[in-house]
């Protein structure tokens, strides 16, 4: 099979309104992904199918990555003027930042026609609140549709063309995405309101809104 | 299936409802009782015939599948989370509990996936003992399966007994190597945890020995049985390209016709090194899965038979390799295996720290169930139970 470098400037080449990016990997593995903007990652998957010389048939592994808001502090070097005829003070000042988080989605794919692979897809979301869509492989490979399912009910991120997107491990009435960093779980999943009790102050401590009475626990 | 009037019994998941409201998928072929009213059925959670807590919720059209929707989730403990506040050694024994019937080889490929991540040699002995573990796995989950099989067909009890008369002489060996039966925990990362003694190993020449024969019994019973075969056959037909496209792995391929083995395919281990053959189905059925798996045990016992005879000395785990405090290099690895009931991988992300940023399993029985209605559309309730026999479904690892 051609190295990955080969195979991003083919999809490059192959298509031009579409960001595809290496992603390195530090570990003795060495299974370098692709990371794809959304709006291409339908098409390059087909794509990928359907080439004589790929023949990426089967959609191995579907999975999620969850990357919170990260602070990020850097330090800055100023030069100022310093005495005069002597030389610029350098002044090191630290400033914090936030890094935007996001979701990300990879795909492990093979070819079981050519006994090759793993070719591996990454697309990312805007970011981790509203633009949470990516679109769905499931019309490509069929194996995607129950992992989807799982990433969409796990980590929330919603596939836009998946034919039956519901969530599929946690019962549909339930709030939040388990597998996401800063998910806190609930004190005790059968709560109710009682006027007593540990789990009542833990809740309250936890949730503001817990202490009104018949209210549903909510998840972050 | 018989159904009795709801309003005598009281039954409350038995409800008539309007076919056009439902948006259902074309079926197999169109309906013959006319244009009857649909009953919607839930068959489990809790049945034997659903292998552990799982539900089909099924549309009927008189006796016929018009819709399936497989619902699971009952045993979910979000494996994957507890992966990630667990060190790279911690999680082994977790692995145990995903398909409960082979923790050896979920421990494999664990095991696997972390000397990726690593990059850490394992030691010769320890490959062929971890090929006569998986080996000895896969006759364990085959005749279970084939007995679980049976069962679900309606033959009550003979083979199903004489499967787990088997399956208990395999246990011993697993109890008497690990100490546990079941919950074996017995790789480490470049080798496994302890060095099987020259009576453990005589012990299975022994029973790889007489293995042959209790095949031989077994399928002298059921493999030409008429009624199994009426049963079986052309029931639950999976075509190749959908099998592919799906992501069905494991025996479930073969059946449909594809040469399609991990072991072959990736050359993992000392894989390389054995003779054996790939058996491969024609109708992609009940029967051909069941016959596949029979096959395969044959091949499995021609391994065995190989790798008891090749197994080298040596140390069988290099005292050097890191088990407690590993931190691998940030960077991911995804490794899979080839277990009994399909494709079993790890995708392990690490960011140089104690644990990993993330712990994936990509779980065979997970995947092969999406195709579970497109087998089902057209065919009766009772093919159902067969059908979801024959995909080998274990629930740990489908709910993780």
């Amino acid at each position: 099979m051609e190295s990955p470098e080969a195979l991003r400037d083919r999809l490059l080449a192959r298509f031009p309104g579409v960001s595809v990016e290496l992603v390195p990997n530090g570990s003795p593995s060495g299974q370098v992904s692709l990371r794809i903007s959304p709006a291409g990652l339908r098409e390059v998957a087909r794509f990928l199918r359907d080439d004589a010389a790929l023949a990426l048939d089967q959609c191995s592994n579907v999975t999620g990555l969850d990357s919170p808001d990260r602070e990020v502090v850097e330090t800055v070097k100023e030069s100022q003027p310093g005495a005069p005829g002597g030389p610029p003070v350098v002044i090191e000042r630290k400033q914090t930042r936030i890094e935007p988080g996001h979701l990300e989605v990879v795909y492990h794919l093979y070819s079981v026609a050519r006994r090759h692979g793993p070719v591996i897809l990454r697309a990312r979301t805007g970011n981790r609140t509203d633009a949470v869509t990516l679109p769905s492989l499931t019309p490509v490979w069929r194996s995607c549709e129950f992992q989807e399912r799982e990433v969409f009910d796990l980590y929330g991120v919603v596939f836009e063309g998946h034919p039956d997107l519901r969530r599929i491990l946690m019962w549909d009435a339930f709030a939040g995405h388990p597998m996401r960093k800063d998910y806190v779980e609930p004190d005790d999943y059968e709560w109710e309101p009682t006027p007593h009790g540990e789990v009542l102050a833990k809740a309250r401590r936890h949730y503001p809104s817990a202490a009104a009475p018949g209210a549903v626990q909510p998840s972050p | 299936m018989m159904l009795p009037d709801p309003a005598a019994t009281g039954l409350a998941r038995v409800r008539k409802i309007e076919g056009a409201a439902l948006g259902l998928r074309t079926p197999a072929f169109a309906p013959e009782e006319g244009a009857g009213d649909l009953l919607e059925v839930s068959l489990g959670p809790h049945h034997p015939s659903t292998h552990g807590v799982f539900r089909m919720d099924v549309v009927l059209d008189g006796e016929r599948i018009v819709r399936l929707k497989p619902v699971f989730g009952y045993l979910h403990r979000n494996h994957e989370k507890l992966g990630e506040g667990t060190s790279y050694l911690g999680s082994m024994p977790y692995t145990d509990r995903l398909d409960y019937l082979n923790s050896m080889t979920n421990n494999w490929a664990y095991a696997l996936a972390v000397e990726k991540l690593a990059g850490i040699p394992v030691t010769e002995r320890a490959e062929y003992v971890r090929v006569i573990l998986a080996e000895l796995s896969r006759l364990l989950n085959h005749t279970c399966l084939a007995g679980f099989l049976m069962q679900d067909c309606g033959c009550s009890g003979t083979p199903l007994m004489y499967a787990f008369r088997e399956r208990e002489k395999i246990l011993d060996l697993f109890e008497s190597l690990s100490g546990s039966r079941m919950m074996c925990n017995f790789q480490r990362f470049g080798g496994c945890r302890v060095d099987p003694s020259a009576e453990w190993l005589a012990a299975t020449r022994t029973l790889v020995d007489g293995y042959g024969a209790f095949l031989d019994e077994f399928e002298a019973l059921l493999s030409g049985n008429e009624i199994v075969m009426a049963r079986t056959q052309g029931v639950g037909r999976l075509p190749a390209a959908l099998a592919v496209n799906a992501g069905v792995t494991g025996p479930m391929l073969r059946a449909s016709g594809v040469g399609h083995d991990l072991r072959k395919v990736d050359g993992y281990g000392v894989y390389p090194r054995f003779n054996f053959r790939v058996p491969i189905g024609r109708d992609g059925d009940v029967y051909d899965r069941y016959m596949v798996r029979m096959l395969e045990m044959r091949e499995s016992i021609s391994i065995l038979d190989q790798a008891l005879r090749g197994l080298p000395g040596g140390p069988i785990l290099d005292p050097k390799a890191k088990q407690r405090g590993l931190r691998p290099k940030a960077g991911e690895a995804y490794g899979r295996i080839e277990g009994p009931k399909g494709e079993i991988g790890f995708f392990l992300v690490s960011d140089g720290t104690g644990n990993p940023t993330r712990y994936r399993v990509r779980a065979p029985s997970f995947v092969n169930l999406t195709i579970l209605e497109d087998l089902c559309l057209g065919h009766s309730v009772a093919d159902a139970v067969i059908i979801l026999g024959s995909i080998d479904i274990v629930l740990g690892e489908v709910d993780r």
